[in-house]
């Protein structure tokens, strides 16, 4: 019998990522551009997915997309589904001990309670971009520093800053401010981590942590944000180097199952 | 010169008599009190859940800025209204409701927009329906590219007109333009009080609100101010207490009416009320069949008798008649919602009344009916005496405690089938959004289902984000899907 192979896309906010899948249990390719909903970064993960698998769209037995933008694919993909549950699924792939993942995304914040390898419920965040990745990308503009050095630069604090959690614009003034009054920059990036993970906790809390926590998306990246959130919650969080793949990990999966039931 | 009602642009959807019968009763409240207004007798504004029954003992006319704040809402008007209520010095942190009845009590009328020269309505391009061909394909225009706009479904721009600016010029053309220029759907011409009733049972933004427009317009406030109920039983206490504000707002309304208060029209409003109640909660009730002979949000649209005219006995008749029309569709298998029922939800708070059809279509797209609504319980109160009825005036959503509040909405869920719950964190109401975190949680341990949240506003639109909620929506209905595959595995 011939391989299933199996295409899933995240197109999220800042980035869209894509996962080939073969036969629901092999990961043949990946492809992240740093773009999403609303540009070309979609079709350019597309193309640069099946590009580095060396197939064709027609190859592909079912596409799924999610993220923020999964709606924008209606002609390319058979099926859209939330990222939410998608999350869910590729963290339960990786982990399948998992019962609470939390996602950390560009404009968004999911706590999501897995029981069996399925989410029964979830937690996100409000309006308020506070505790997101653009939070974060927000900040190391004013630190004048890359978003992925922060994990870095925070380890090296001997302190941690108290910062705002409650909004992005505040807590960008409280940053400036502590730069003008010469606060160390790692001290500052601490306090940022810790900021957001009490933000993230306090989300948390509101469904309840149930080991194993796994945390996926781009900031699951930045040690710093994942150790803030350790003490925070008081537990280990478990995390992978496909991380920012997590959802379209999962869209993939569901994928796979879409295309066996078609059978 | 005054406002005048004006006969509305399309015809209304085809509906059953019932339901004409509902929406009659609501026409009639209104066109009571402005002529009630014409001819000079005092016409109040009342809170939704003033003990109505007072006014109606003396035969006073009243409409209730609540139900006229929903509907400039879901006219799209919200936003201007509310605007003007932040440029009259009110923050747009307060209720969306509030803001709309304050503009509006201060004169500001939402408008079309008029071209001084020419003395048309300067039409919106942004705004109608896609043209449509004979075969219902939509016609796209061959310069642009785009769909063509149906220019029937086309409307003006809307601006803010004040009626104060409006009633100070000489009578004359542009005082008739201008004038002819305010909206004509019935809650853009409510009249003006002569007096406010104002009772704080369900939220305590509602005494300010009230206050300021007794303020603004030099006229009485009659007040009865509900203790918050930190247990489930209604202390005596209380009863004494609000016992004696009622036998003050009899006194206060006495001499407002000219009227002696009148015992048997009292008793008559009270049987009214029960009737009404019982009737309502009959109509809720058939949430409970599965599948539902009914779309759930049909009873937002409804409530407005409950509010508007509860005391009334044609609101009791009408909601009877509906009853009647729910059974018959429960033996012949229809149901007023558009589409098939898969899943069924509690919606948690008072819809987004600017963002309907956006609220309704993630819904439709999912086969998610509403089948339980926290109104039912918290509106469906029976009572046999005084003491009775003050005790149920002090059940309202936000002033009973958590246990309660709990209890009234499992109660529903289980009753009425729920298969989830979506809970709208309401930025114009703090107190109900501010415990639906702790009640997510005890839903989801007592009853297994799965809860979701999104943020949005009951008339405010710049709070509600269409994308934000799909995606909570198409995460509850993914969750709703896994647990029911859980519970046949």
């Amino acid at each position: 019998m011939s391989a299933t192979y199996t295409l899933g896309i995240d197109v999220g906010s800042t980035a869209s990522k894509c996962i080939i899948l073969k036969d629901g249990s092999e990961i043949i390719a990946k492809s992240l551009i740093d773009v999403g909903a609303g540009t070309s970064g979609p079709q350019r993960a597309i193309d640069a997915v099946l590009e580095a698998a060396q197939m064709t769209r027609e190859q592909m037995a079912y596409i799924l997309a999610t993220g923020y933008g999964r709606n924008s694919l209606m002609e390319l993909a058979d099926k859209q589904m939330s990222e939410l549950s998608c999350h869910a699924k590729g963290a339960s792939f990786l982990f399948p001990e998992v019962h609470t993942v939390i996602d950390i995304g560009g404009q968004d914040v999911k706590v999501l309670h897995i029981e069996n390898g399925t989410m029964t419920n979830f937690q996100m965040n409000d309006k308020c971009a506070a505790g997101t990745g653009r939070f974060l990308d927000v900040m190391a503009r004013v630190l004048e520093v890359k978003v992925e050095d922060l994990g870095r630069l925070g380890a090296m604090s001997e302190k941690t800053v108290g910062i705002s959690s409650t909004c992005t614009v505040f807590a960008e003034s409280e940053v400036i401010s502590q730069l003008a009054m010469g606060t160390d920059k790692c001290d500052i990036i601490n306090g940022i981590h810790h900021s957001v993970a009490h933000r993230v906790t306090g989300l948390a809390h509101r469904i309840g942590v149930v080991p194993q926590v796994v945390m996926t998306g781009g900031v699951a990246q930045n040690a710093g944000v994942v150790n803030a959130l350790c003490e925070e919650l008081g537990t280990e969080i478990k995390t992978s180097p496909l991380t920012q793949y997590n959802g379209a990990l999962g869209a993939a999966l569901f994928a796979w199952q879409a295309a066996n039931r078609a059978r | 010169m005054s406002e005048a009602v004006k006969a509305p642009a399309k015809p209304a959807k085809k509906v059953s008599p019932g339901v004409a019968a509902l929406r009659q009763v609501v026409e009639d409240v209104y066109a009571a009190a402005r002529e009630a207004k014409k001819r000079g007798e005092p016409v109040g504004w009342s809170s939704s859940k003033f003990p109505c029954e007072l006014a109606e003992a003396f035969g006073l006319h009243v409409v209730y800025p609540e139900n006229q704040a929903a509907g400039v809402a879901a006219n799209r008007d919200g936003e201007i209204m509310c605007q003007a209520a932040e440029d009259l010095g009110y923050d747009n942190d307060i209720c969306g409701y509030a803001r709309i009845s304050l503009a509006y009590a201060a004169g500001k009328r939402a408008a079309k927009k008029v071209d001084p020269a020419t003395g048309e309505y300067v039409i919106d391009p942004a705004s109608g329906k896609p043209l449509k061909d004979a075969d219902g394909k939509v016609v796209i225009d061959p310069e642009t590219g785009k769909p063509k706009k149906d220019p029937k479904t086309m409307t003006p721009y809307t601006v803010l007109e004040d009626l104060n600016e409006i009633e100070a010029l000489p009578d004359g053309e542009e005082k008739e333009r201008r004038l002819a220029s305010v909206k004509g759907y019935r809650q853009m011409i409510m009249p003006q009080p002569d007096f406010v009733l104002c009772c704080n049972n369900i939220c305590n933004c509602m005494t300010k609100w009230y206050e300021n427009i007794a303020r603004m317009h030099d006229i009485p406030l009659v007040m009865i101010d509900i203790p918050y109920n930190n247990t489930v039983e209604v202390d005596d206490t209380y009863v004494r207490y609000i016992r004696g504000q009622f036998d003050n707002a009899i006194k206060q309304l006495e001499k407002i009416s000219g009227r002696k208060f009148d015992e048997k029209k009292f008793e008559q409003a009270c049987a009214n009320a029960n009737r009404t109640a019982k009737a309502w909660l009959k109509v809720c009730d058939y949430l409970q069949y599965k599948p539902a002979p009914m779309s759930g949000f049909d009873l937002f649209n409804h409530m407005a008798d409950v509010v508007t005219a509860r005391g009334k006995v044609e609101a009791a008749e009408a909601f009877e008649l509906l009853a009647t029309e729910l059974e018959e569709n429960v033996k012949t298998g229809h149901s007023t919602l558009p589409f098939a029922e898969k899943y069924r939800v509690m919606f948690e708070g008072i819809p987004c009344w600017p963002k309907l059809p956006a609220l309704f279509k993630p819904l439709k797209e999912n086969g998610v009916n509403v089948t339980a609504v926290v109104y039912a319980p918290a509106f469906g109160f029976v009572y046999n005496n005084m003491d009775e009825m003050v005790r149920a005036y002090c059940k309202a959503p936000n002033s009973v405690c958590i246990e309660q509040g709990v209890d009234w909405r499992e109660g529903i869920c289980r009753d009425n089938k729920v298969d989830g719950v979506l809970v709208h964190y309401n930025r114009s109401c703090k107190p109900w959004s501010g415990y639906m975190a702790e009640m997510q949680r005890r839903f989801t341990n007592d009853l297994g289902i799965p809860c979701a949240g999104f943020d949005g506003d009951q008339a405010d639109p710049r709070n509600f984000n269409a994308a934000q909620y799909e995606t909570r929506v198409q995460g509850l209905v993914e969750a709703m899907e896994a647990n029911k595959q859980a519970k046949e595995a």
